[in-house]
């Protein structure tokens, strides 16, 4: 045969490193944004306190090695700040977003599998919460919990699980009427055996993953109620609170006081999203193997 | 028209954790289809036939890779030629009626692929070949039953002015009636001048109207004959496999044989068919037989004659 | 102990009568094979036959009674997409073992190998994923199977493979099997008795 027609055809080669596999690539890239997560995380704990401590002789300094993202017009040090912020806020979207998760969960199993009234109801409410805007019914449920912490999270786990649970719902629906389970069924198997063995290793990837996508979400919204008011009260180092508070600097020209923590928020979120994401597409059978 | 020429696919699939494996989905695999032909490919699933239609079209998941070469009308095909022919010069009637765009009237659907001529024209024009109305047109494929909505498939393929038609699995699932007249139309492309590639598991069908069969195994051709060699107790055939194949039919024996294909990442090193093969010897074991002409066909065996 | 199917009438919702007053009996050690078209309630009857759905008029007994709603049903039904019967996120020996463990002869003389237990479903063929369907419908308890369309998209060698074995297990053991296909050669080689279904009208 012509050698000349025999032309290698390679088939997209995603590799930007080329001795990795996409797996590992993935895995990889996970790796990178749980550190970031992490050590974010650290910092928060690890860093003395001392150094959110008002030092008046150390007012309003730009970034330098001493202090990575300068002070602020009280002395405190905007790293440490942005850190203990980051992880009051991490903690509080890992509860709102497994909350959510948790909601959407029983939510949906309970529509999928309870007959038509109960369906119905969920339907209605799923509605009902999406009809909303996030933010509003955000503000309106942190407003009537009195602020704080507590008001956030009820807030941002009640406005999260709607579309999570329309997933897990028809998640649910789609392997009930299976083809396998009805062989299942008829093989003599229990309804406990089906739903434990059949339905819920479908469900268990959605869990995970809904947790760590709804989180951005979750985190988003703690500092933008927080930073109009609603949410963290002024005294503690919340992100929202933090971002706040800056923008009256900010025509002073400290531009670091608002740049560095928001630049900050911006890749926690981004790192979790990214996590979600490749996660997701490994557990799912239909990515698994690009 | 199409020639394909030493064509091997294969898969990169993860093990536990982040080992990967080779699949060899399609091996050393050569095959040339001229206008005004009927091409069947004819084999078990598994065997690489539905693959062999997405590499003509380029349509190959992101994790295969290929080697060898396609030459479409004398110029090798590359992969932005084939994104310039796909839809133009080659069109694929695919196997299920899924592939029709659930919000798009039928008419409309047929309209977006003419490439020739007025849209509106063309379609009526075929929708009048195939017996479907100006009021099926109008309408959304749910609407349609199995047999109208696989009529409009073909429809639009036709509709398209292609040279170069792929039909995967046509008729399984249609009333005889519909399967019949589907066959009917790729008999009538043929004679119009197309090329036509028939992809099926069912003897029947392919033997009722295609000119030249390949029987595939394991991802490659193990014989390419005129479709008349199937007949009697299968002594025209060259390859065991095709025996094996023709004597199975519930017409003629019902005899099966025993084994089943190779997976595709334990291919054996020898002939792919050997471990099933009554005839194998130690030569079979070792070595992959190359393709060799062989009374007016071609086979895959060193003991065929 | 016969299967017996008495005035089966059905309809989907508000749709045209699929099913309306069909009788059906099939005896132990009887092969019957139901030829039609697509769409004109084979698979339907198939589906109430094994109890997978209730008629709306009508009953299935066996040897008499209702069928059980509880363990092992000794009617098995096998449909024409094994793709749809296994569970994607079990490995294959799961899918096998589900109801009890068939012996090595018959996976053997269906061509299953060792190796393909540990595989996912979507590292399998169709073909390969029906033989695994058939061997876990031959239990022990199994009286009758009901075998719709389930060599309609394989090739002829694996669906004379995957008769021979039904056909054998159905003889040694005294079962009934009902046969559904459009494949009139296929129907006459395997069945002592045809029905030709022409749209709820049926006749032998």
């Amino acid at each position: 045969m012509n050698t000349s027609l025999t032309a290698r055809m390679p088939y997209p080669v995603m590799a930007f490193i080329p001795t990795l596999n996409r797996r590992q690539q993935t895995l990889l890239l996970m790796a990178m944004a749980a550190v970031v997560v992490g050590v974010m995380i650290a910092a928060g704990i690890l860093l003395d306190n001392d150094r959110i401590a008002t030092h008046f002789d150390q007012r309003n300094l730009a970034p330098s090695w001493n202090h990575l993202f300068g002070t602020d017009w009280l002395g405190r040090d905007m790293f440490t700040r942005t850190a203990k912020g980051l992880t009051v806020s991490i903690g509080i979207g890992m509860i709102a977003s497994l909350a959510s998760v948790v909601i959407a969960m029983i939510l949906g199993l309970a529509s999928a599998t309870l007959g038509k009234t109960v369906d119905s109801a969920v339907s209605w409410l799923v509605d009902l919460f999406l009809g909303v805007p996030h933010l509003v019914a955000l503000i309106l449920i942190a407003f009537v919990m009195g602020g704080g912490a507590k008001g956030v999270i009820v807030g941002v786990a009640c406005t999260h699980w709607p579309s999570l649970t329309r997933l897990i719902r028809a998640e649910v629906l789609q392997i009930r009427f299976s083809e396998y389970v009805h062989v299942s069924k008829h093989m003599g198997r229990s309804r406990v055996f089906i739903a434990v063995r059949h339905v819920m290793p479908h469900l268990a990837p959605q869990f995970l993953v809904g947790i760590l996508l709804l989180f951005p979400h979750a985190i988003l919204h703690e500092a933008s109620i927080t930073f109009l008011g609603f949410g963290l009260s002024p005294h503690q180092p919340a992100i929202g609170v933090i971002l706040s508070e800056s923008m009256k600097y900010l025509a002073t020209g400290m531009w670091w006081l608002a740049f560095f923590p928001g630049l900050s928020l911006l890749v926690i979120v981004r790192s979790m999203d990214i996590i979600g994401d490749h996660l997701r597409q490994l557990t799912d059978p239909h990515s698994a193997h690009e | 028209m199409l020639s394909i020429i030493d064509l091997s696919i294969s898969f990169t699939q993860y093990r536990t954790g982040l080992r990967q494996k080779t699949m060899a989905a399609v091996s050393n695999l050569n095959l040339s289809v001229a206008a005004g032909e009927i091409l069947a490919l004819v084999g078990s699933s598994g065997s690489g036939k539905s693959l062999l239609a997405h590499a003509i079209l380029g349509i190959l998941p992101s994790n295969a890779t290929m080697t060898g070469a396609l030459v479409f009308k004398g110029e090798p095909l590359t992969p932005e030629r084939q994104r310039a022919l796909r839809g133009r010069d080659m069109a694929l009637i695919p196997q299920t009626v899924n592939s029709l765009d659930p919000l798009m009237r039928a008419g409309a659907q047929v309209r977006t692929s003419v490439r020739n001529g007025k849209g509106r024209a063309v379609q009526k024009n075929m929708f009048e070949r195939f017996g479907l109305t100006s009021r099926d047109a109008r309408r959304y494929p749910f609407q349609l039953s199995g047999g109208m909505a696989r009529r409009v498939l073909v429809s639009s393929a036709l509709a398209s002015g292609a040279r170069l038609i792929i039909a995967d699995e046509p008729t399984p699932g249609l009333h005889h009636q519909v399967a019949q007249e589907t066959l009917t139309q790729l008999r009538e492309l043929a004679d119009q001048g197309c090329a036509v590639m028939l992809i099926t598991h069912d003897m029947g069908t392919a033997l009722g109207v295609a000119d030249q069969i390949a029987v595939l195994y394991a991802g490659t051709v193990v014989e390419i004959c005129p479709s008349s060699d199937f007949k009697d107790q299968g002594h025209l055939l060259r390859h065991p496999y095709s025996r094996a194949l023709w004597r199975a039919l519930p017409e003629n024996e019902f005899h099966p044989i025993s084994g089943s294909q190779p997976l595709q990442d334990y291919l054996p090193s020898g002939c792919l068919f050997e471990p099933r093969c009554e005839a194998g010897t130690s030569l079979c074991k070792n070595e992959r037989p190359e393709l060799r002409e062989l009374r007016s066909g071609k086979v895959r065996c060193v003991h065929a004659s | 102990m016969p299967l017996e199917a008495k005035d089966l009438s059905f309809r989907y919702k508000k749709s045209r009568w699929i099913l309306d007053r069909v009788h059906l009996e099939l005896q132990p050690g009887q092969v019957l094979g139901i030829s039609g078209p697509s769409g004109c309630g084979k698979s339907t009857l198939a589906r109430i036959l094994a109890g997978y759905e209730k008629p709306l008029a009508g009953g299935v007994t066996l040897g008499g009674r209702p069928l059980p709603q509880k363990g092992f049903n000794p009617v098995q039904l096998i449909s024409q997409h094994p793709e749809k019967a296994v569970n994607p996120r079990w490995r294959m020996h799961r899918t096998l073992n589900e109801g009890f463990r068939p012996d090595d002869i018959v996976l053997s003389s269906l061509g299953i190998e060792k190796k393909w237990l540990k595989r996912w479903p979507n590292e399998l063929s169709g073909g390969e994923l029906q033989r695994f369907c058939l061997a876990r419908a031959l239990g022990p308890q199994t009286r009758f199977v009901i075998a719709d369309e389930i060599s309609t998209m394989l090739d002829p060698v694996t669906q004379a493979q995957i008769w021979s074995v039904l056909l054998d297990s159905v003889k040694k053991r005294n079962m009934g099997l009902l046969a559904i296909s459009h494949d009139k050669n296929l129907l006459m080689r395997i069945s002592s008795m045809i029905i030709i279904w022409e749209d709820m009208m049926m006749g032998s």
